[in-house]
């Protein structure tokens, strides 16, 4: 409580200097205030330790942010770059963690830094280097660069989570159960139970989300209650997966996702309103709190720093998402009629930020199991601070100084809806004359099924 | 079914701008329609693929192949021609027939059933009915038809004319949306 009363001081005081503001983002400032008051406690004696822990982060703290996320989600341009997206998610994140943790471990051989085995620097590349939606979105909202490429980095934040959480568990029962005993039928069991935490976890948030869709219909007599149900719907849809340990964070994304357009639908003008200003407030509360906490976790006796692993892992994660970026864009552009261009390729590899997805995750080893796991925390913060300063603090003028294309923001025209929605219907019309399944062809197939049988159910 | 020889392949790749690859790829599917073996597609034949027989504008893109072959048979020379218009446009090569003027006059045809050069009234509207048709009252069709028109018609003349409607659609990147990637 002393901590939100802070949080709301500061918060004052730094839009009133907007001198400040426009340096730095608001997410650095709120580490700043964080580890001030962490230091205040600390020397007060009044706290030791972390305020963030992983339980308050995964259950109460994350849900609502990764809602807002999904609710708000341009639909159409997320479908549109979803092969991009996904590649991006999935392949590159399988690819830095593995070169992540690899490189760790064979630096460790030299003897430079504290030996790390292998299953550890995997488990920690694992959780160092997936990008963290909460940091990219914190950053990329004060951004506003074009469309494309928001929703290609935030979309792979997103999505990457059920990667991140498989290698994670699947590198954790590893180190458990050793290196030696290990067979190969447990990897095979780590590539299945990706596919059964992904597709699950989609799976479960779809259904809630027509469930949402479903309920609303009948709340027309109860106007008041209709965002409550959204919000417990919504929150069901990610306790839902979690029990079943499948990714919460795809789960809610597809709630969000899916729910919308008919929420939208059946609840009144003014629930519609409240929905969006309640969503947005939750979310960016959880936000300040999440970074606030993250400032005050930091300040506590049990760091250990190793310089040149800290070193090590900064440069690891930067390359290697370069590296990935630049590899994975050539394969998509391939593909893309809209190809990814040198200085968005740039932005994306600049703007992989980690955050407190991290550090959840990082908190979670078992001390028993991986010894160097207070190192493990130290070079977590180390490598988030990195991210969310230098790279949040440039990424700014960056994007001025390289040009890269903005958003646009405005409103569609009226010749502009109705020639895109014919052209729409005329493209798919093509892609099935030509037998090729493409963005057109699905996304007919789906309104038309939408209109006729959805639609009908849940308005 | 006959197979395509060498040289018509070179002439249709030096007309339309499509790979061989592309070429043998879309004459496979051309003869996968042709159901009666005739080398030509008849009306029915492109009816037949179901989901071109509920696609809301499916009845007007066949008939812009007709308009192509001017009788009541398509050959795959006449079919190709209108599938070029979709191919993404490049910077470093010259356009064949898929330059911006090319796709937006294939998507104003889609509107201008009679040719004329103009979107009146009643062609949006019919447009209109297709796209939106059943959940909105012909009274509200009207009024979209109505603000359309009056926000693109620059001449006061109460339709819309082509280079009205390529005026109106400047902004939102007809050229990247009006193409498909032609798997090889």
């Amino acid at each position: 409580l002393i901590s939100l009363d802070l949080v709301l001081f500061f918060l004052s005081g730094f839009h009133m200097t907007e001198y400040l503001s426009k340096i730095f983002p608001e997410s650095c400032l709120l580490i700043v205030v964080g580890v001030v008051v962490g230091l205040l406690l600390y020397y007060t004696d009044a706290a030791n330790g972390t305020m963030l822990t992983p339980d308050v982060f995964l259950f109460y703290m994350l849900p609502p942010i990764i809602l807002d996320a999904g609710y708000f989600m341009p639909n159409r341009l997320f479908f549109d770059h979803l092969g991009t997206i996904l590649l991006m998610a999935v392949v590159g994140t399988i690819f830095n963690s593995m070169a992540v943790g690899g490189s760790l471990y064979l630096v460790g051989t030299t003897g430079i830094f504290e030996e790390v085995p292998l299953l550890p620097a995997l488990l920690f590349g694992s959780l160092v280097s997936a990008v963290d939606p909460v940091a990219v979105l914190a950053l990329f909202d004060e951004l506003s660069v074009n469309e494309v490429l928001n929703i290609v980095v935030f979309g792979e934040s997103l999505l990457n989570d059920a990667v991140t959480v498989v290698l994670y568990h699947m590198f954790e029962a590893y180190t458990v159960i050793g290196e030696n005993n290990l067979h190969f039928t447990d990897i095979l069991k780590g590539i299945a139970s990706f596919f059964v935490i992904s597709l699950g976890g989609t799976i479960i948030g779809v259904i809630w989300g027509f469930l949402t869709g479903f309920i609303t219909r009948f709340t027309e007599h109860a106007r008041v209650i209709e965002p409550v149900f959204v919000f417990v719907m919504a929150y069901l849809a990610y306790l839902n997966a979690e029990i079943f340990h499948l990714s919460g964070i795809l789960s809610t994304t597809f709630c969000g996702i899916t729910m919308k357009n008919y929420v939208v639908a059946n609840v009144s003008q003014k629930s519609q309103t409240t929905l969006k200003y309640t969503m947005k407030m939750l979310s960016s509360s959880s936000e300040t709190i999440i970074f606030m906490l993250l400032g005050v976790s930091t300040v506590h006796d049990e760091h250990v720093w190793d310089t040149w692993f800290v070193i090590f892992t900064l440069l690891f994660c930067t390359v290697y998402r370069a590296l990935g970026v630049v590899l994975l864009t050539a394969i998509a552009n391939r593909f893309r009629l809209h190809k990814l261009e040198r200085v968005e390729k740039f932005v994306m590899a600049y703007g992989g930020l980690r955050g407190a997805v991290a550090f959840a995750l990082v908190l979670l080893i078992d001390e028993n199991h991986v010894k160097q796991k207070h190192m493990f925390v130290t070079t977590t913060i180390a490598v988030i601070y990195f991210t969310v300063f230098v790279q949040g603090i440039t990424i700014k003028p960056l994007v001025q100084i390289l040009g890269v294309r903005r958003a646009e923001k405005r409103k569609k025209t009226m010749n502009e809806r109705v020639h895109e929605r014919m052209i729409d219907h005329m493209m798919a019309g093509i892609e099935e004359l030509i037998g090729h399944t493409g963005n057109y062809y699905w996304r007919e197939k789906f309104k038309y099924y939408d209109q006729k049988y959805i639609r009908p159910a849940l308005l | 079914s006959v197979m395509l020889r060498d040289e018509e392949i070179s002439e249709i790749q030096e007309e339309t701008g499509f790979s061989p690859s592309q070429i043998e790829r879309l004459y496979s599917r051309f003869t996968s329609l042709d159901k009666g073996d005739t080398g030509t597609l008849s009306r029915e034949d492109f009816l037949r693929i179901p989901e071109l027989a509920i696609n809301p504008v499916g009845e007007r893109i066949v008939n812009a192949f007709f308009k192509e072959s001017h009788e009541d048979q398509v050959n795959f020379r006449q079919y190709v021609r209108v599938l070029a218009k979709f191919r993404p446009l490049s910077e470093k090569k010259p356009p064949k027939l898929n330059s911006k003027d090319d796709k937006l006059k294939f998507a104003f045809s889609m509107y201008d059933q009679d040719e004329d050069g103009f979107i009146s009234k009643d062609e949006l509207l019919s447009v209109l009915n297709l796209l939106i048709g059943a959940n909105i009252s012909q009274d509200q069709l009207a009024s979209i038809a109505e603000r359309t028109i009056n926000e693109a018609d620059a001449d006061g003349d109460q339709r819309i004319s082509y280079e009205e409607f390529v005026q109106s659609l400047e902004r939102s990147e007809v050229e990247q949306k009006m193409s498909i990637r032609f798997l090889n």
